[in-house]
């Protein structure tokens, strides 16, 4: 039978939570890197033993960890993030020009075909690759430098790449994205990149329709259907049908459209999940219910997915890189809080309970389905 | 032998317990101790110092001989009951955040 393997990164660490495939009794295993932020742990396609987690921390900067046996033991790889040439400058919040400044890894996306391939999208935005399993780290320095960068500014979490996609069909298309300055695309392996934000409307920004400046969240693909994206931007669930050529807004009947979370099931390219936040100043769900929304259209028209969830007093968020899907044959779905929860439904959402409940502040989510 | 106190996140990510010695050729200064610290373990490259500015971390601090050198250029002496063991260096994480 196949099992699940859930990533957890949080603000004290991070967390490998184990499943067979009927995903009701669940192993837990860690901290591992107890005390420091883990922005994100994810594993890689081509060989799913081989794990990578960006472990950070406001005293001591940067660690890159590498696992080469599922999570049990671990071993630091390359930490070293140097941009590319003179690193220019940004918006700062105040309007000034800042120079970029390496912070922190947000988020880690492994090859699909090669374990010692992975991208690292990181704050101040900028995304590197390393090919020697985290060793050395070079930037893909067309993003920054392809315009746009000078104008780029960050968001209330910082100016980070927290999105990485990487095309299955064609290796030289990958798309990010960066708060706040939108989506990209790059068709010749990163070499050139070019904004994908054309229909994007944004009015926090002087220009609501301006090419660059919008605060995305979260970028989702089905692997079946590259060309079809879905957004989750500050306000507003998009969706494009043209590989980010031009997007339309598919919020609907959604209570709230803002959020930071969007997710799509593993096996419908059609069915989508998000998870409602009041506001942009109220970061939890309306009227203390935790609710996840499921459209089976593509977007529009929109269910709340309840059960097993709390539906009073719940004032937690779900943040942008904390949801992910499994492949077993009755796809599962995965998201963690604010509020230390990790919640799973093995029956596509309709069914929801906490794998764990008084873990650390989640950050991120990634879940592996193992033979 | 410079005796080196790390604060406990890099004493485990640096797989050590106690006390840390480091071996320096020449003159004994902040820049030739942590010098010698990253060679003799490399994971705790970009842990004290930027990697790309080599300054101190803002939540780190060198104390020594009850004294705060963290101010002190990287190229000045440590004092000389550091050169010569009798007093550790210490490398402390602000009491601060959650």
């Amino acid at each position: 039978m196949s099992r699940v393997r859930v990533l957890v990164g949080t603000r004290k660490g991070a967390f490998v939570l184990s499943s067979d495939g009927t995903r009701r009794d669940w192993r837990v295993e860690g901290p591992f890197f107890a005390g420091w932020e883990i922005y994100h742990v994810n594993g890689s396609p081509a060989e799913p033993n081989r794990l990578y987690a960006s472990q950070t921390s406001g005293w001591f900067g940067q660690v890159m960890q590498r696992s080469d046996d599922g999570g049990k033991s671990w071993e630091a790889v390359g930490n070293a993030f140097t941009y590319e040439g003179v690193p220019g400058t940004h918006q700062w919040y105040d309007g000034t020009a800042r120079p970029w400044e390496f912070k922190r890894v947000w988020h880690l996306e492994p090859s699909r075909t090669d374990p010692d391939t992975v991208y690292a999208g990181v704050e101040d935005a900028a995304l590197f690759r390393s090919t020697d399993g985290g060793a050395n780290w070079q930037e893909l320095a067309g993003l920054r430098s392809h315009g746009s960068g000078p104008s780029w500014q960050p968001g209330a979490g910082g100016m980070c790449l927290h999105t990485i996609i990487l095309d299955p069909r064609d290796a030289q298309r990958i798309f990010i994205a960066i708060s706040a300055a939108g989506a990209f695309r790059t068709d010749d392996g990163g070499a050139t990149w070019k904004p994908i934000n054309r229909g994007l409307s944004s009015q926090y920004i002087p220009d609501p329709n301006a090419e660059v400046g919008h605060c995305v969240h979260r970028l989702a693909m089905h692997r079946a259907r590259p060309e079809v994206l879905f957004m989750q931007k500050h306000w507003d669930v998009l969706r494009s049908d043209d590989a980010g050529e031009s997007w339309r807004e598919i919020s609907g009947n959604l209570p709230t459209d803002f959020g930071f979370a969007i997710d799509v099931h593993a096996h419908d390219p059609e069915t989508i999940y998000v998870v409602p936040i009041k506001s942009d100043t109220e970061h939890f769900p309306l009227d203390g219910k935790l609710q996840v929304y499921r459209s089976r259209s593509g977007g529009e028209e929109w269910e709340a997915l309840t059960n097993g969830l709390p539906q009073r007093d719940c004032y937690v968020n779900v943040l942008r890189d904390a949801m992910a899907v499994d492949e077993l044959d009755e796809c599962g779905i995965y998201f963690g809080t604010t509020g230390g929860q990790v919640y799973a439904s093995a029956d596509a959402g309709e069914h929801w309970a906490a794998i764990v409940r008084d873990l650390p502040a989640v950050l991120s989510v990634e879940v592996q389905t193992l033979p | 032998m410079i005796r080196v106190v790390l604060p406990p996140h890099l004493r485990t990510l640096a797989r050590t317990s106690g006390e840390t010695p480091i071996e320096v050729d020449g003159a004994v200064t902040q820049r030739s101790v942590l010098d010698a610290l990253e060679a003799a373990y490399p994971v705790l490259c970009g842990t004290i110092r930027d990697r790309a500015t080599m300054q101190r971390r803002p939540f780190l601090r060198f104390f020594a001989c009850e004294r705060d050198l963290s101010h002190d250029a990287p190229d000045t002496p440590l004092p000389d009951s550091v050169a010569s063991g009798a007093e550790p260096l210490l490398i402390v994480g602000a009491i601060a955040g959650g």
